[in-house]
């Protein structure tokens, strides 16, 4: 099959960037001021302890063999420990991640509900009332900063309405509705960052297609201008819109971070800024790694929608 | 009429026409320069220190004395606020300067050489691409510590790749244009057709680029101030005020209003300034 | 009766000086049937009459006066929705380039078919079976497997077949055809002609107005042409009697551009002067500053329409009564 070549040549290029990621997680520990060991022990160093962490880090092994060492660790799905409760990270991690995954998730559903009609109708129609609408949504969605606009939508609907609680994190087990309640506000701040940037794409891409000769042929053949738009415009609109999605996504996972702390989501968002606080390195590296992974990952699942969306780079493959 | 009223009108009429061609550039810019000089200004706009407290008058709401309230220990947040941009705008300003810097002669140099240098500059850019932002700034205030210049230096080191590839883009395409094969068949070494044809006629979307990662680098600042991983009290950061405003926002919400439209402002002004500024830049072509 | 009665179409552009009209007081009639070339050069406004007919204007345009009688219909008249309902299945169009005319991102066999389910009310099978007649009507082989093909894995000319099986699949009264052939090889072009002239003519009695700069295509397949410039019909007849004895100086200057009047092929070898653009459009009679016999009254008035001998009409000064 034409599209498992495709996947696995994009696979194969990913492989650099993933070896460079680790070595860029990797350094960052070993740039720390200080012995790595005594930073990870702090206060609580004792000489047992310090020659336990340097053994299990392999400090006294050249630096080269101390990556390979790491990353090792890494490919069995040893991430090391939490040195204040000893937990595995991976168990940390396995807690957070659902978390992270239904909240970008949830957002990248809200951004696309808000952004796409308004976007295609601004770009059908330009200069109409959706284009001022798309154009304001796209200059202010990325000029609030999103914990504010949280603070904000806090203050005002659980506050002041009382419609939503104001922080915590209802898992899905207690309910699809109180879990989806819990979920909604920080969801929606982190939406309108990304639906400002999908409301411009879409407007332009929009716009755009309209002007090609097929769609004067769509209305020649006597098609619904709803058909023209939907099926036809957007579908060939997609193919930027669908790259913008996958390149802001790193900016949803990076918003979660803040948006977790604002509304007290345990994600893993508020693992790695309550680590790094904490100066609990192996999480934060931990989570620096899986976050970076979440991103190449849906990178990757962009670049095959937009191979299915464009049948010429599909047969480029063939 | 004097000259200097020639002068005048002469700078009046040109603001004119710019504002004609392209009025976000105006209006963005007009608005950063009066948040600037406010900011600068404000030991004489107002008539209380940052840090100087009041204990009669904790939490008070906006009047005439305060116009945006006072915080919890009663501070006057207008005054926090025009020193909290002091902050916001050292970091857009040191952070893009640092990472322009470094990026535009990485960039020009991919773009107009390309293979193998191109791929040799250009790969690790992807690495550190591969991290969204806010997740490397606050690994790296983890790691390397806190601080206004160690923020600053944090950022630059994000930036770098983003303002690196848009650097690369526009000079990968105006080196394949005419006249810098004309200047190629003069003679003109590679430096010089670099800096002075690729160089003229690539550098407006590194501007526009620039000028939105300003808008963005005071929102991170923000950000990491929020989360305390940024600068440190009573340093009066906009994203300080807003997290410690937080603990009475239902009593006093114009402690978390005020910082956070301060924000706003800011890097709509970048933002429009951004957006504007390719409409100014006319088609320009090097001699 | 004639089919399409065209009568007084003027259509304007929005320019920097204003509205300014592409197409002026342009009228012609098309019998079922027959195929009707409209030539001249690039800008002279034919391709914008023909789109008038259809509405099928950008938002830059407008048509300003004028009646388009399709039956007993006044098209120009007709609110948006009806007449989308006439477009493609009454009333249908082909374009000049066909590799961007159809839809990149979905295969070629639903471009046909999400034509005839919605004009004709067919379901998905009877669209299907429907698709693939079409497509052997126009001599596409293998049809099965083509129908799931993308526009870009076609020819030119394959994609012009494709294009014209979406214009005729629901038996259209009338085909307009804006340049069908100009993005086309030689020997492309004379197959496509000839197949427009047998699914239209003659299995469907269907008329045919073909857009053209090119009036070897004129000889190969109308039967009556019209003559357009700087946005008015100067000249109209039957093809044979127009090539033989052409009436207006503008016909005579392209006629003898052609490399030989029998010649089937070639473009307009270019005329002295130049095309007058929307703006800068001469007074009186347009083709005055670039023609031979101008005289004095040509740059003032405008020469009346007249007609010399049955089915022949004219506007220029030298066939008017004391001329």
């Amino acid at each position: 099959m034409p599209l498992t070549q495709f996947v696995v040549r994009r696979l194969i290029l990913l492989l650099p960037v993933l070896v460079g990621m680790s070595i860029v997680v990797f350094l960052l520990m070993r740039l720390v001021p200080g012995d790595p060991a005594s930073v990870i022990l702090g206060l609580r160093a004792t000489p047992q302890g310090l020659a336990v962490i340097r053994d299990q880090l392999g400090l006294d092994l050249p630096i080269t063999q101390q990556y390979l060492h790491w990353v090792g660790n890494l490919l069995q799905g040893d991430l090391g420990q939490d040195y204040r409760s000893n937990i595995p990270v991976t168990t940390l991690l396995a807690d957070r991640l659902p978390v992270t995954i239904e909240l970008t998730l949830l957002a990248l559903v809200l951004a696309l509900v808000i952004a796409i009609p308004l976007g295609v109708r601004a770009g059908v129609r330009q200069r109409g009332l959706a284009d001022k609408g798309a154009m304001t949504l796209g200059l202010l969605g990325i000029s609030i900063p999103d914990f504010w606009l949280g603070i904000m939508l806090i203050l005002a609907l659980s506050l002041g309405l009382g419609l939503f609680p104001s922080s915590g994190f209802v898992p899905l087990s207690d309910g699809l509705f109180a879990n989806l309640r819990s979920l909604f506000l920080p969801a929606l701040t982190l939406a309108v960052g990304l639906s400002a940037v999908l409301v411009r794409v879409t407007r332009a891409a929009v716009a755009e297609v309209q002007e090609r000769d097929f769609v004067r042929f769509l209305q020649a053949k006597g098609l619904r201008q709803r058909a023209i738009v939907y099926r036809h415009v957007l579908r060939n609109a997609g193919i930027p819109i669908v790259t913008v999605i996958g390149l802001q996504f790193g900016y949803l996972l990076g918003g979660a971070v803040i948006v977790e702390e604002v509304f007290s989501l345990p994600g893993v968002g508020r693992l790695i800024v309550s680590s790094t606080l904490e100066r609990n390195y192996p999480v934060v590296q931990a989570g620096m790694l899986v976050i970076a992974l979440m991103f190449i990952l849906v990178n990757l699942a962009t670049d095959i929608l937009y191979a299915v969306l464009n049948p010429k780079i599909r047969d480029a493959y063939r | 009429m004097t000259a200097d009223a020639v002068q005048t009108g002469r700078s009046i009429g040109l603001l004119r026409r710019t504002y004609r061609r392209s009025p976000p550039a105006i209006i963005g810019g007009g608005l950063l320069l009066v948040l600037a000089v406010a900011a600068v200004a404000a030991p004489w706009l107002t008539p209380y220190a940052p840090e100087t407290m009041d204990f009669n008058a904790p939490l008070a709401g906006p009047s005439a004395s305060h116009p945006f309230g006072t915080d919890n220990f009663g501070r006057d947040v207008l005054s926090r606020v025009l020193h909290g941009y002091r902050v916001s705008l050292a970091v857009a300003i040191g952070s893009v300067a640092m990472a322009l810097v470094v990026a535009i002669p990485l960039g020009l140099v991919a773009g107009y050489y390309q293979r193998w240098l191109d791929n040799v500059i250009m790969r690790p850019m992807d690495v550190i691409m591969a991290f969204p932002a806010i997740v490397l700034v606050v690994a790296m205030a983890g790691f390397f510590g806190q601080g206004l210049v160690l923020m600053m230096l944090a950022l630059a080191i994000v930036y770098v790749p983003i303002i690196v590839r848009v650097m690369r883009g526009a000079a990968l395409g105006v080196a394949g244009e005419l006249f810098v094969e004309g200047a190629r068949a003069r003679g003109a070494s590679d430096l010089r057709i670099m800096v002075r044809h690729v160089l003229p006629n690539a550098i407006t979307p590194v501007f526009v680029q620039a000028s939105v990662l300003m808008g963005i680098a005071i929102l991170l600042e923000a950000a990491l101030s929020f989360i305390g991983l940024g600068v440190e009290p009573p340093t009066p950061s906009l994203g300080l005020m807003l997290a410690e405003g937080r603990s009475f926002m239902g009593r006093a919400p114009w402690l978390v209003i005020a910082p956070g439209l301060a924000i706003v402002l800011a890097v709509l002004g970048f933002n429009l300034l951004g957006n504007g500024l390719p409409a100014l830049s006319g088609p320009r072509r090097g001699r | 009766m004639s089919l399409l009665d065209v009568r007084g179409l003027t259509t304007e552009f929005r320019t920097e000086q204003g509205w300014r009209p592409a197409v002026s007081d342009v009228s012609f009639t098309l019998d079922p049937g027959e195929i009707l070339g409209l030539v001249g050069e690039s800008g002279c406004g034919k391709s914008t009459a023909a789109y008038s007919v259809m509405k099928l204007l950008g938002a830059n345009a407008r048509i300003a006066a004028g009646e388009a009688w399709l039956g007993g219909e006044n098209l120009l008249a007709m609110d948006d929705n009806a007449l989308r309902k006439l477009r493609g299945d009454r009333l249908s169009m082909i374009f000049q380039d066909p590799a961007t005319a159809l839809d990149p991102a979905i295969t070629v066999g639903e471009q046909v078919m999400e034509t005839v389910r919605e004009h004709l009310g067919l379901d998905r099978r009877a669209a299907r079976a429907r698709a693939l007649e079409l497509f052997r009507q126009v001599g596409i082989s293998d049809p099965e497997r083509r129908l799931s093909a993308y526009p870009h894995q076609f020819s030119g000319g394959m994609a012009q077949r494709i294009a014209l099986a979406i214009a005729i699949s629901c038996n259209p009264e009338m085909l307009i055809a804006d340049e069908p052939t100009t993005a086309l090889d030689v020997t492309i072009q004379a197959q496509i002609l000839r197949l427009i002239k047998t699914l239209l003519v003659t299995e469907r009695r269907s008329a045919v107005l073909l857009i053209t700069h090119d009036l070897g295509v004129v000889a190969q397949i109308c039967d009556r042409v019209a003559v357009m410039y700087a946005g008015r019909i100067v000249e109209v007849g039957d093809v044979r009697s127009v090539f033989a004895d052409p009436l207006h100086p503008y016909t005579r200057a392209l006629l003898d551009a052609l490399p030989t009047h029998e010649v089937a092929r070639g473009a307009l070898a270019t005329i002295e002067g130049r095309v007058p653009g929307l703006t800068d459009r001469p007074s009186g009679c347009s083709f005055h500053p670039r023609c031979p016999h101008a005289r004095p009254v040509c740059a003032t008035e405008l020469p009346p329409r007249v007609r010399p001998s049955p089915g022949r009409e004219v506007s220029c000064v030298l066939h008017t009564a004391d001329g």
